[in-house]
């Protein structure tokens, strides 16, 4: 037990953090700001698997998280199911697309599978703008309802109407997401992922079945993608077809690769540290976006592993000039 | 069967411009195996640069056009130094995300300076002509005729020159090219100046039939992805037919099935066609990157 406290100190101290922040923050927009923060880290991270892990550009990502969207706002404002049923829902219909499609998009390789996937990514868009009885077209979807209470045997209900329950709500499932993709990459499972980013040939001769592998790896993370989809349309409470956009591919694949690709914190310090980011910017109105595309290429050229590459190479040193001493 | 020959004459009309949009791209990929992705928001670029030039500067149609390329044509430049150089050994997928910030910081930057709105260049031939039932605009005309003079003309350069010939030897290979005294880094730079410029020209000649806005960008880029990969990544016959055969599919899809899912059409045809061949119509087996 003290040498698992000893190894973990840090992330027990940041779980204790996230735990008591709603408390500190009284401000409802910054809180709201950490809200969807956990929301798209869940996102990022599950980009993260299919790109960072396995490295497959997959650049209908935002479509997926579209999926999980519409999904829940159909299924929970038009259909009136329940929103406990409808995420998993939804969530298991994306990843029902993304085996479908991920069958033929799958075969391809390299820039060839970015191009693919960003095509898919446009069809979705286009779907989701063009099949108005389904989506309400380029309007969209409003009303969509909060999650359902749930009622707790002797201990009364939660509700997620407040802030705070809204904020645990995300937190817990960017947790399960964690927990999930912790497990998922430690495992035997995560090193074939890894052997296919690495040299695909090469596992495909070591008696990996790379296209099964793959197909893996892009079903969960749509799954996953669908999952914050779903959150998202319920706390927001409104859809429209921007959320299957590229630009919401670019925001996950953003955060992923500022933070750090195929880390498993990387993309959550990404998808906390760049709207923080884009806060401090805001006096820039117009000219942000320039600033961010500019702040992408300076990024990919000098500091390819993102901001926890820097960390560990700094502690790689510290720790080497410690040893050296 | 008029209506067919309509949507064929439209669908060639499209093809032939996104022909060589695809063209610049896939000259660009032979070179330096990267995907550009930004190509679709040169080709933007391209189109507001000549509408500017005949709004602001009085600027007739023509020289504005070329003035266009000539612009666009250093842009290339500038965008392969500061952003594909510098990333040339890099792995895997960096260069296309590099390629995503420079289209990030090239659509914004259209906006911040003219506005999200669409703009109409003046069309300078608002002739029509009938001819077999099939209604065709001088302009529409000129573009398939445009499309084909800069086809044929990039063939001649390639084939002929001495300096056309140094793009195809680095294409086929590097090393080898280096060896016998080519300048890789100037035929790179060569052929981004080609392939930016191809893509304003096609930009200006379409731009008085359809409106010009900043997000035009990443459609066209995406669909001339769809007509490189249709033709096989590298292959400057493959990107020709490719392009006919997406404008060709389009314009049909549109005329008989329904005009809003006209984009439908072709994306879903790239997705079927690399579910039987993953590496397109014409392409060669290619190594993962």
């Amino acid at each position: 037990m003290m040498k698992w406290l000893k190894a973990n100190w840090f992330y027990l101290i940041v779980l204790v953090i996230a735990l008591v922040v709603p408390f500190a923050i009284t401000n409802r927009y910054y809180s709201q700001v950490i809200t969807m923060s956990c929301l798209f880290a869940i996102g990022a991270l599950s980009l993260n698997l299919i790109m960072g892990y396995t490295g497959q550009a997959s650049l209908a990502h935002g479509g997926f998280f579209a999926i999980g969207a519409y999904g829940v706002a159909i299924l929970t404002s038009t259909l009136g199911w329940n929103f406990w049923l409808a995420l998993p829902a939804a969530a298991m219909i994306s990843a029902f697309v993304g085996f479908l499609v991920g069958m033929p998009a799958l075969r391809t390789r390299g820039a060839y599978f970015a191009i693919t996937t960003m095509c898919l990514g446009e069809i979705f868009y286009l779907v989701a703008g063009n099949w108005i009885e389904l989506t309400g077209g380029y309007n969209g979807i409003v009303g969509i309802p909060v999650p359902s209470s749930i009622v707790v045997p002797g201990l009364g209900q939660i509700t997620f109407d407040s802030q705070i329950s809204q904020y645990y709500l995300v937190l817990f499932f960017l947790l399960l997401t964690l927990f999930v993709m912790h497990r998922l990459v430690k495992s035997l499972k995560g090193l074939t992922f890894m052997s296919i980013r690495n040299n695909e040939d090469l596992a495909e001769a070591v008696g990996i079945n790379t296209f099964r592998t793959k197909l893996l790896s892009f079903v969960v993370a749509n799954f996953f993608a669908a999952l914050a989809g779903g959150l998202y349309a319920s706390l927001i409470g409104s859809i429209s077809p921007s959320v299957a956009s590229i630009a919401m591919t670019f925001n996950f694949l953003m955060y992923a690769l500022l933070g750090g690709i195929a880390t498993l914190a990387g993309p959550i310090v990404g998808a906390f540290v760049m709207p923080i980011l884009m806060e401090y910017m805001q006096f820039l109105q117009d000219y942000q976006m320039i600033l961010f595309g500019v702040l992408l290429i300076i990024v990919i050229i000098y500091f390819p592993r993102g901001f926890m590459g820097l960390f560990t190479t700094l502690r790689d040193k510290l720790k080497k000039t410690k040893v050296g001493a | 069967m008029e209506l067919f020959f309509q949507q064929v004459f439209n669908g060639v009309m499209l093809g032939s411009t996104y022909a060589i949009v695809a063209l610049g791209l896939t000259m660009v990929y032979g070179i330096l195996h990267v995907p550009n992705f930004a190509h679709g928001h040169m080709y933007m670029l391209g189109a507001y640069v000549c509408f500017f030039l005949i709004t602001i500067f009085g600027f007739a149609y023509w020289p504005a056009v070329a003035a266009s390329a000539i612009v666009l044509a250093l842009a290339g430049v500038v965008l392969e130094f500061l952003v594909y150089k510098p990333l040339r050994n890099a792995p895997g997928l960096n260069p296309f995300i590099a390629a995503l910030g420079a289209l990030i910081v090239l659509e914004n930057a259209v906006v911040v300076l003219w506005g999200p709105e669409g703009h109409r260049i003046p069309n300078p031939y608002p002739g029509i002509i009938d001819a077999f039932g099939i209604t065709m605009s001088t302009q529409r005309l000129l573009v398939i005729g445009v499309a084909f003079t800069m086809i044929i003309l990039l063939q001649l350069f390639i084939k002929k020159t001495t300096l056309g010939s140094t793009i195809e030897a680095v294409a086929q290979n590097k090393e080898g090219a280096t060896l016998v005294g080519i300048n890789v880094n100037r035929v790179s730079a060569m052929t981004f100046a080609i392939s930016t410029g191809l893509a304003a020209i096609a930009a200006c000649m379409v731009a008085p039939i359809f409106m010009i806005s900043p997000s035009m960008g990443t459609m066209v880029g995406t669909k001339a992805f769809v007509i490189v990969i249709l033709g096989g990544m590298g292959s400057i016959p493959g990107a020709i037919i490719g392009g006919i055969i997406l404008g060709l599919i389009e314009a049909i899809g549109g005329g008989y099935f329904s005009a809003a899912y006209k984009d439908v059409f072709g994306f879903g045809a790239l997705v079927l066609i690399l579910a039987i061949k993953p590496t397109g119509l014409f392409g060669k087996e290619i190594k993962g990157r």
